[in-house]
């Protein structure tokens, strides 16, 4: 899956990640340019996104990282360059199927009107694929974001952060995805809080065979949940491979530089 | 069906009719405006003369323009006359967004022309039975009254929408990575637009004759009309402009609303969220 030799890659000359055509890759990206205000975010990026595993999108701010997680689930459209999800050209699949197969967790949480039970409802109303009991689905969803049941009746605005973050991850659960993109998730949260929510993400993806993808600012996170981490800087892969190899063994004076910042 | 006001019934009372020297006097009022305006220095004085000015001459053109209209009495320049109003309407309505583009002129365009023509056609045919059909007496009148109020309502709709999705960008994109459609996701905000815009409305039919005396009505009842004419026409005119408005906002926002989406599901907005 990952580089032997990780260290500092040019992601347009190599990419050691498995081709296009791999099944396990759950997404592949191939020449992907994004430009938002004139300004490239994204620039000219090759990557492979292995299936079941987390990976940890880290760098430094302005890398991109966000602009990347974007891409993912179609909420913005690259400029050039082709992602294929599943070995299929992103854009095959309607829009609100592959959304519903790629969730997406916000830097800050998203509360909609209403209760917590409104609040996670929505995402099966919203699909009108009712075949399944709502109670049933959102027990499970609770449980799996490890969220207290007896909250399912409280207002969304008077959770706690940490809570709101949990019933963001349990709404988009609601859907069944086989990906989960998290954009900082545990940014507005304290230590202890990200913590246990890390700890979540860790379980649900092992035990869900769930595909994590999580922008984080906090190397430290990165490194103890994570399969694989990709190093970004102004929208370019500069790091990419196994959690380990990419701390343990980069070389390169600038990304080493960077990764040891939160030592 | 309406009678029209019967003139040999009204014949009785003359109107007081208002000289030049009088229109002069009159001018004394707005010199009030304008010296508040200097006295709390607020830069409006200026302003309140030009509006003055223009509103002077702006009525004595179309005051001559209606008498043209009346005298010749020819539907084609009936016809012409409610499609200019049409146009003055929509670039007032649009003129002041922040959204402001050719598409949201179309749109509104569309939405005056389908909200105040159903509304005018029905008014003329059923309600007040205008013979002929393109009587320049009851059609301009009627026409003005009705683009007006749904012109006001349209730019209040859209200027609210556009204010909505730009403050809820974070709540629409989660309903549309949730796999939303753009309908369902910007539900809220066509919710509170539509509000808004009907609102005045809304409340203008519950004060009517109590707080305010329209200037229909009081017009009417000024020319020498029976109170009692003058409240049926009054009445026509609070339903029309209710269903015009009601219309026109409908169709501008669920309208509208589609400009802020792409095709693929994704909110268009100009300010991105940082990378």
């Amino acid at each position: 899956m990952a580089a032997d030799v990780p260290s500092y890659q040019s992601a347009a000359t190599t990419h050691p990640l498995p081709a296009s055509t791999d099944l396990t890759s759950a997404f592949t990206l191939k020449g992907v340019r994004q430009v938002k205000g004139g300004i490239t975010v994204i620039d000219d990026i090759e990557l492979a996104i292995p299936h079941g595993a987390i990976i940890a999108l880290v760098g430094p701010s302005g890398a991109g990282k966000t602009s990347l997680l974007r891409l993912l689930n179609r909420l913005d459209d690259p400029v050039s360059g082709e992602i294929l999800y599943r070995a299929q050209p992103i854009t095959h699949y309607p829009v609100q199927v592959l959304r519903r197969k790629v969730g997406f967790v916000f830097q800050k949480p998203v509360m909609f009107p209403g209760t917590v039970r409104d609040n996670l409802q929505v995402a099966l109303a919203l699909g009108a694929a009712q075949d399944q009991d709502a109670d049933t689905r959102m027990v499970e969803a609770m449980a799996l974001a490890e969220l207290d049941r007896a909250l399912c009746d409280r207002e969304g605005d008077r959770l706690s952060g940490g809570q709101q973050q949990r019933v963001n991850i349990a709404r988009a659960l609601m859907t069944s995805p086989d990906v989960l993109l998290m954009d900082e998730p545990t940014s507005a949260l304290d230590l202890e809080t990200a913590d246990k929510l890390m700890e979540t993400t860790h379980r649900l993806s092992r035990e869900q065979h769930l595909t994590v993808v999580m922008v984080t600012h906090r190397l430290a996170e990165a490194r103890r949940t994570s399969d694989m981490t990709i190093v970004l800087e102004r929208g370019r892969v500069v790091a990419s491979g196994s959690t380990v190899d990419v701390f343990e063994h980069t070389t390169t004076p600038r990304i080493r530089a960077f990764l040891d910042t939160e030592k | 069906m309406l009678p029209f006001v019967d003139s040999s019934a009204t014949a009785s009372r003359s109107i007081i009719e208002v000289s030049w020297f009088d229109l002069g006097l009159a001018f004394g009022l707005i010199l009030v405006a304008i010296g508040i305006s200097r006295w709390q220095e607020l830069g409006l004085a200026q302003r309140f003369l030009i509006g003055a000015l223009r509103t002077v001459v702006q009525l004595m053109l179309i005051g001559y323009v209606l008498v043209y209209l009346f005298a010749l009495n020819r539907w084609y320049l009936v016809v012409a006359a409610l499609f200019v109003m049409l146009l003055v309407a929509t670039q007032a309505a649009v003129n002041r967004q922040p959204g402001a583009s050719l598409r949201l002129w179309m749109i509104t365009g569309a939405a005056l022309l389908v909200a105040s023509g159903l509304t005018l056609l029905y008014i003329s045919t059923l309600v007040v039975r205008v013979a002929p059909w393109y009587n320049p007496q009851y059609m301009i009148p009627l026409f003005g009254m009705i683009v007006g109020s749904a012109m006001n309502a349209a730019a209040i709709a859209a200027e609210r929408l556009h204010s909505e999705v730009r403050a809820r960008q974070a709540e629409i994109e989660a309903y549309l990575a949730l796999g939303a459609t753009y309908q369902q996701a910007s539900q809220d905000p066509v919710r509170h637009a539509l509000r808004a815009a009907l609102i005045p409305t809304v409340n203008g039919l519950m004060v009517l004759g109590i707080v305010t005396l329209p200037g229909m009505m009081t017009g009417q009842m000024l020319a020498g009309a029976s109170p009692l004419i003058a409240i049926r026409y009054q009445i026509v005119v609070a339903f029309m402009q209710a269903a015009a408005v009601a219309m026109a906002t409908a169709i501008v926002t669920l309208w509208y609303r589609r400009t802020f989406f792409t095709s693929a599901l994704q909110l268009k907005l100009q300010t991105s969220v940082a990378a």
